[in-house]
């Protein structure tokens, strides 16, 4: 660590604790009184992410209309990918076409990063580039990955392209660069300031009201309540993942 | 606009009316620049141009690892402020804030094969406003 | 003494392999330039031929430790002499085998990362721990088995060499053997598969070096004797190999029932099961078995021949492995029919390109160049006079 750094970081944990000890009986009663209506308490600036949240996803599958794309090219507009579909092309969410064996009914649904709470990428990611965040969100580090593509051989869901070719157009708010692994990052630019995923918000646009994002530990969530109303399930639950993303009607 | 892009936008505009016929100081280490830029840097500038790579690699954890948004030294603030009034980026030529210095100094800066080197459109409308020399 | 031809024959190999590696590095910075999109891998075949040219190297590193280890560890003074070449030889298949998978990573100029981030969880990152071990404990035994006043040591470091490339081999058949997910490789069969795949590989290509080595010097390769020995070894170790491989997809059927995966890989999924039963099992395995077993081919040359085609059924069995194993579709939804614009529920094409087979070749010649050079630069070829005392072998 060079001198700059070390002694920013004492000055920042100095006043950290002693903001934090000021602040925090506050706060608290902040999250008592907001505990109520189902909204995510927004963190404070500055303040790091926390286990208290667990971010989640549920697709109610007999919503999600056969054909109907929306979700896809609402996440290929926001994080500027380029949308092709051919073999090397990234793809953060894709809907997938089901017919049941037995019974021939079709079923169809968007497939995303799962965001688990065991993330197989990340228990094999040789330098730590692919980790979870304490609110739940599985990301690739894309300064430290090497482009080994270990953890795509390791995702269950086949939920993570790897960067083929230079890339054009980013948005400044999604870096996306050649050689790295990528993945649906829940829109954790927009997330992390309240906001919503672009491609649920582009399904309640459409009038479709598929998907549900929300915090899975809040008890008052749409989602929590959701989850508890009707049966729901995890894709490839026999593996223990404990995915975050969970369907309805599947 | 985001909350933090209009806040952005406000501190740019009110920076410009303050600042409007102050030429900025031309600086004495690299060659002569493009930039278009809305207000005091985030650092000093001499300790920046000595250690601009250590506070952006320091504070880039806080924002990919912890979730910190509006960082202090933000890699995408500094392509806002910094990049060119013409066509604003900051590469494309020597004359482009993050480059001439690197071509100057010979190093090779990989940032921008993912980060965007172009300002945001909020951040550029700024930077077309009149009035501002460097 | 050198003759001239020897000589010149020697600069001619040095001059071909560093072509072909110089080659292999213009491939390799092309792919980094246009990035994998220039290569026959994709998102569904994330892994291709420069992994199957690694882990072939890699494994057979492991392997070529062989006849040291059964010189040092077990005892038998016979093999010592050829320990040096053993060791080097395990030093240059490993180097050549890591080149071709750090040259492949989608930055490798990001080497520096791996080497200060580790993350413990990852059998890849306990993997560059062991293969750089072996690479110190190599160095240490070449030392004690070169430097008489050393010699005493040579017992436990080649101890010590022969648990850590049994850990290593271990490892890099969990590289593959922990990825639960999918149909072609979750199981616990794959490590000592690793193990008996590596112990024939590295003995072929043992073989082949001995050969080669003493042809550019003039000599025969072998006392006789000894030559048959090691020659059955390999034969035996070829249908550990097979044994192991059979159980590998015996209990994928029968145990884990992965019926539609082995239909694909052994039937229906071309070319899949073409090269597996032509390439591994025939030509790599049984084809070799006759010729060594065979009483009227008990040759040097025999050998060689043999050596090469374990060497390629090798190649052979890993494109399978690796490659087919990535095709077979992922199965997400069990008891339905997938289809998406990402490969879900359908075989998913891999069409090598030419310059990730150049970047696989250039692992080849690293590993050919590094094991040529320290063979001259070194006294690693056995005494003469263990070739002048022994009869002629028939051929
Ligand atoms: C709010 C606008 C703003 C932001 C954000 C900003 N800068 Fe600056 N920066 C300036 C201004 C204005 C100057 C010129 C000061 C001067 O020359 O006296 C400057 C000067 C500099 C200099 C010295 C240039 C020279 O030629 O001496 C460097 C280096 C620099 N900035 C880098 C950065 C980096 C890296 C970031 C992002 C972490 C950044 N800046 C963010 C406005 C900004
Ligand atoms: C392979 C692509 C890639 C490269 C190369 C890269 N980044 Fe990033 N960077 C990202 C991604 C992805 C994020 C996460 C953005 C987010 O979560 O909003 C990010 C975020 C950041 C952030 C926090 C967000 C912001 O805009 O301030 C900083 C600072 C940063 N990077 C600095 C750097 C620096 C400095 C370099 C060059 C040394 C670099 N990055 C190179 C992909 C990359
Ligand atoms: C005043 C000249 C100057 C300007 C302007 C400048 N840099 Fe630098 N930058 C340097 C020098 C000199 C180095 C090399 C420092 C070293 O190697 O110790 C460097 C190194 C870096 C590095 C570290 C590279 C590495 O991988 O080691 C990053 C990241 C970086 N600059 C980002 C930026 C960005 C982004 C901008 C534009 C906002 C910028 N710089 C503008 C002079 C400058």
């Amino acid at each position: 660590m060079n001198p700059v750094d070390k002694r920013r970081r004492e000055f920042f944990g100095q006043a950290a604790a002693i903001a934090g000890a000021m602040i925090a009986p506050g706060l608290m009663l902040y999250e008592y009184a907001q505990a109520g209506d189902g909204a995510a308490r927004p963190r404070a600036p500055g303040e790091p992410v926390n286990s208290k949240v667990r971010w989640g996803m549920l697709i109610d599958t007999t919503k999600c209309a056969p054909g109907c794309r929306d979700c896809v090219d609402a996440c290929n507009r926001e994080n500027g990918l380029p949308g092709t579909t051919r073999a090397t092309d990234s793809q953060w969410i894709r809907k997938v076409d089901l017919k049941d064996l037995k019974t021939g009914k079709a079923v169809s649904l968007p497939v995303l990063c799962q965001h688990c709470a065991e993330p197989p990428c990340v228990d094999v990611c040789p330098t730590g580039a692919s980790f979870k965040r304490e609110d739940g969100i599985v990301l690739v580090d894309r300064h430290t990955c090497i482009g080994c593509r270990y953890c795509m051989m390791a995702c269950p869901y086949k939920a993570r392209s790897f960067v083929h070719e230079n890339t054009t157009g980013q948005s400044p708010d999604v870096p996306r660069g050649k050689g790295c692994v990528e993945s649906c990052t829940l829109c954790v630019h927009k997330v992390d300031k309240g906001g919503t995923p672009s491609c649920v918000e582009a399904c309640a646009a459409a009038g479709h009201q598929a998907i549900v994002f929300g915090d899975l530990n809040d008890p008052s969530s749409e989602i929590s309540k959701r989850v508890r109303a009707a049966a729901t399930t995890q894709l490839r639950a026999d593996l223990r993942t404990d995915n975050g993303v969970r369907y309805q009607g599947l | 606009m985001t909350a933090a892009g209009f806040l952005r936008a406000i501190l740019a505009a009110t920076l410009l009316l303050a600042g409007s016929g102050a030429g900025l100081v031309a600086s004495a280490a690299g060659p002569a620049v493009d930039a278009a830029r809305s207000g005091p840097c985030v650092e000093d500038p001499a300790v920046m141009r000595r250690s601009h790579m250590d506070f952006l690699k320091h504070d880039r954890d806080d924002t990919v690892r912890r979730g910190i948004r509006g960082i202090k030294h933000s890699l995408s603030a500094c392509v806002d402020c910094h990049a060119s009034k013409a066509d604003g980026r900051v590469l494309g030529s020597e004359k482009h804030f993050c480059q001439g210095c690197h071509t100057y100094a010979a190093v090779k800066v990989d940032c921008f094969d993912c980060h965007a080197s172009t300002a945001r459109p909020s951040a550029t409308a700024a930077a077309a406003a009149p009035g501002r020399t460097r | 003494m050198e003759t001239r031809s020897a000589r010149r024959a020697f600069w001619t190999l040095l001059a071909a392999g560093g072509a072909v590696l110089a080659v292999a590095l213009g491939a390799a910075h092309y792919m980094e330039v246009h990035g994998h999109a220039v290569t026959g891998m994709n998102n569904q075949v994330v892994w291709g031929l420069p992994h199957v040219f690694a882990i072939f190297l890699i494994v057979a590193a492991s392997g070529a430790l062989n006849v040291a280890s059964i010189g040092s560890v077990f005892g038998e003074s016979d093999y010592k002499p050829h320990a040096p070449l053993s060791v080097l030889l395990t030093v240059a298949l490993l180097a050549g085998g890591l080149m071709v998978l750090v040259l492949d990573l989608g930055r490798p100029e990001r080497l520096v990362v791996a080497a200060t981030h580790y993350n413990f969880r990852s059998i890849f990152a306990w993997n560059m721990i062991l293969y750089n071990g072996l690479f110190a404990i190599c160095a240490l035994y070449l030392w004690a088995l070169l430097e008489r006043r050393l010699g005493r040591f040579a017992r436990p470091v080649g101890l010590a060499a022969f648990a850590w490339r049994v850990i290593l081999t271990t490892g890099t058949g969990s590289i593959f053997g922990f990825l639960v997910a999918r149909q072609a490789y979750a199981s616990g069969v794959i490590a000592p598969l690793f193990i008996a795949l590596s112990l024939a590989w590295g003995l072929a290509i043992f073989h082949l070096a001995q050969w080669g080595l003493a042809r550019l010097a003039g000599r025969e390769p072998m006392d006789a004797e000894l030559h048959a020995r090691v020659r059955r070894l390999l034969a035996i170790f070829v249908i550990a190999a097979l044994y192991f491989v059979a159980v590998h997809h015996l209990t994928n059927l029968y145990w884990a029932k992965q019926v539609a995966f082995e239909r694909f890989i052994l039937v229906s999924g071309a070319p899949y099961p073409a090269l597996f039963w032509a390439g591994y099992v025939v030509l790599g395995s049984l084809v070799p078995l006759v010729l060594l077993f065979h009483p009227r081919l008990s040759g040097a040359r025999a050998t060689a021949a043999a050596s090469v085609l374990v060497a390629l059924g090798a190649l052979a069995f890993l494109y399978v492995f690796i490659v087919g194993g990535q095709a077979f579709p992922l199965e997400i939804f069990p008891g339905y029919e997938a289809a998406s614009t990402f490969g879900d529920g359908r075989a998913d094409g891999y069409s090598p390109s030419l310059p990730e087979f150049l970047l696989g070749l250039g692992g080849l010649a690293a590993s050919f160049l590094i094991a040529l050079a320290g063979a001259r630069a070194l006294p690693i070829l056995a005494p003469a006079k263990v070739a002048i005392a022994a009869p002629a072998p028939a051929k």
